[in-house]
């Protein structure tokens, strides 16, 4: 039985004002809806209702607006609907072109940071280890509680708003300590070493667990912590929370909380032929090598600076012969700049979007084709948001292919 | 089936194993579209939405609040597990005075013994 305190009960009747009132009830009625007992404090938050999905969102947030809404701690925006960097790169028609942008408008006016990325947390949002906050999208919200170890349930469009307007999340699910304890071992210690120090191993090792997971925590055992880096922990949440509702999993060694298991937990040994099926379903056609490929995207969750350099670095000052659309925020945009690195880019060939991304807004040509990507996300969303076949390689992969205007593929990695 | 958020509704049954609203809906339409499942390319308007496992992206609320301002909604949805992200869209639509939809949970193993495509009663 949920009980609010005094203070939250005057906020819910009005006392700061309509817009947080109507905030505070969708959050203790979200809470009911989910069994909690009392709200939580939280330091941050980060908005993913900020995409267009039709005039109902952006309704909702212009009446925030209207009724004086205004964030209550620190808050970053994910991907809008519209890349405001480059002129024309989305095609959407006038009136939801308009109302997309009357959308980002309303979050800004509530008082969120106009960071437009998937990857907050590359764009300087990182709360510390054991803080509660109130996270949307998905690869945001694994990354949040695996990578830095603070505390998010998976909020949807709407409570992340609102969760900052009142400064309150349920506290339910990811918040309590018991819930973040592993109900699944995963032993990776048969897998090939070779493998594992892969790039794209990690999107279908986060893939594979998204399918098996669900919504349930894992422990990994087994992987070697000089294999792993942020992206690739990165790369690897995404893809889980696509396949599957995965909201935290823990790597031994590695994350930064204490992996401990639930009491009757399951326990597995993965082995190579286990991540097949993970490994084919992110392609949704069978093409052979030598075939044509009509573009390549990069950059879910959002490209950083370290990807930039490592794509520079393939591409060796080739040009792409077919788009090659890499996804990024404007976060890393600036630090190119920093580095030096703006001209780079612009001499690449390569078509940045930036603010948003190629499954959640028409970016690529209507005419279809097939797309070749290295993001597990992306092999998972094409297909259904943009009706395109894609097939899942490495950056390696991408970059030759690109180069090349048909499929090059190292199938030696996953013998 | 145990009452997550409130109403009355009937409809016929259309049964998915897993489901993410975003990428697996289209707002506009309201038709399925993820290929890989059952029911490609059906409605789930007016129809009872019994999602085993709901997965998938934190966008979700927002498709169901768009399908439920534009009359496109299922007549009600019936989850193996809770899911805020699925009830928030209603939430939000009473918010705004939109229409509304009733939220039942129903486990998986409950919901094997559902004929796909019959009528069913959903309400508290």
């Amino acid at each position: 039985m949920l009980q609010l305190s005094a203070t939250e009960r005057a906020m819910a009747e009005g006392a700061a004002g309509p817009a947080r009132a109507m905030a505070l009830r969708i959050v203790a009625d979200t809470a009911r809806m989910l069994g909690a007992n009392r709200l939580v404090p939280i330091a941050s938050a980060h908005i993913d209702g900020c995409l267009y999905h039709g005039d109902s969102g952006t309704l909702f947030a212009e009446r925030l607006v209207a009724e004086g809404g205004a964030v209550a701690v620190p808050t970053t925006l994910n991907v809008g609907a519209l890349d405001l960097l480059h002129a024309g790169r989305v095609r959407l028609e006038p009136p939801r072109e308009a109302m997309a942008r009357r959308m980002m408008d309303a979050y800004r006016a509530l008082g969120c940071l106009a960071t437009w990325t998937c990857a907050p947390y590359q764009a300087g949002h990182r709360p510390a280890l054991g803080q509660h906050v109130a996270w949307g999208e998905s690869n945001a919200v694994v990354f949040c509680n695996s990578v830095l170890g603070a505390r998010t349930e998976r909020y949807g469009d709407f409570l992340d708003i609102c969760a900052a307007l009142c400064a309150r999340a349920p506290e339910t699910g990811l918040h309590l300590a018991a819930n973040r304890r592993a109900a699944l071992a995963v032993d990776c210690s048969a897998l090939d070493a070779a493998l594992v120090r892969e790039e794209a191993f990690w999107p279908v090792l986060g893939a594979w667990l998204g399918m098996v997971a669900g919504a349930r925590v894992a422990v990994f055992m087994g992987l070697p912590a000089a294999a792993i880096e942020e992206d690739r922990l990165k790369a690897m949440g995404a893809a889980a929370a696509s396949t599957g509702a995965v909201g935290l999993f823990h790597i031994e060694g590695v994350t930064p909380e204490d992996p401990a298991v639930m009491p009757g937990h399951d326990s597995l040994s993965l082995v190579p032929a286990m991540l097949h099926e993970a490994r084919d379903r992110l392609s949704t056609t069978v093409v052979r090598v030598g075939e044509a490929v009509d573009a390549v995207a990069v950059g879910s969750p959002h490209f950083s600076l370290k990807e930039f350099r490592r794509l520079f670095g393939l591409l060796a000052g080739r040009k792409p012969a077919i788009p090659f659309y890499v996804c990024t925020g404007r976060h890393t945009l600036d630090a190119l700049q920093a580095e030096g690195l703006a001209p780079v880019l612009a001499d690449s060939g390569l078509t940045v979007v930036a603010d948003t991304c190629i499954v959640v807004t028409p970016i690529l040509p209507p005419s279809g084709g097939l797309l070749l990507t290295n993001s597990g996300k992306f092999a998972h969303y094409v297909r259904p948001n943009t009706g395109r076949d894609v097939l899942y390689g490495s950056l390696g992969d991408c970059v030759a292919t690109a180069v090349a205007g048909r499929l090059v593929r190292d199938e030696g990695l996953w013998r | 089936m145990t009452p997550l958020l409130p109403g009355r509704a009937q409809g016929r049954v259309l049964k998915l194993p897993r489901l993410s609203l975003w990428g697996g809906v289209d707002p506009f339409t309201g038709r399925l579209t993820d290929p890989t499942l059952p029911h490609f390319g059906e409605s789930v308007q007016e129809r009872v939405l019994m999602i085993a496992e709901p997965v998938g992206s934190s966008s979700s609320s927002a498709v169901l609040l768009e399908l439920l301002r534009s009359g496109q909604a299922p007549a009600a949805i019936v989850l193996g597990r809770v899911d805020a992200i699925v009830g928030l869209g209603v939430l939000v639509a009473r918010e705004m005075g939109w229409h509304t939809i009733p939220v039942a949970l129903m486990s998986p193993t409950e919901q094997e013994r559902v004929i796909d495509g019959n009528v069913v009663e959903v309400g508290a």
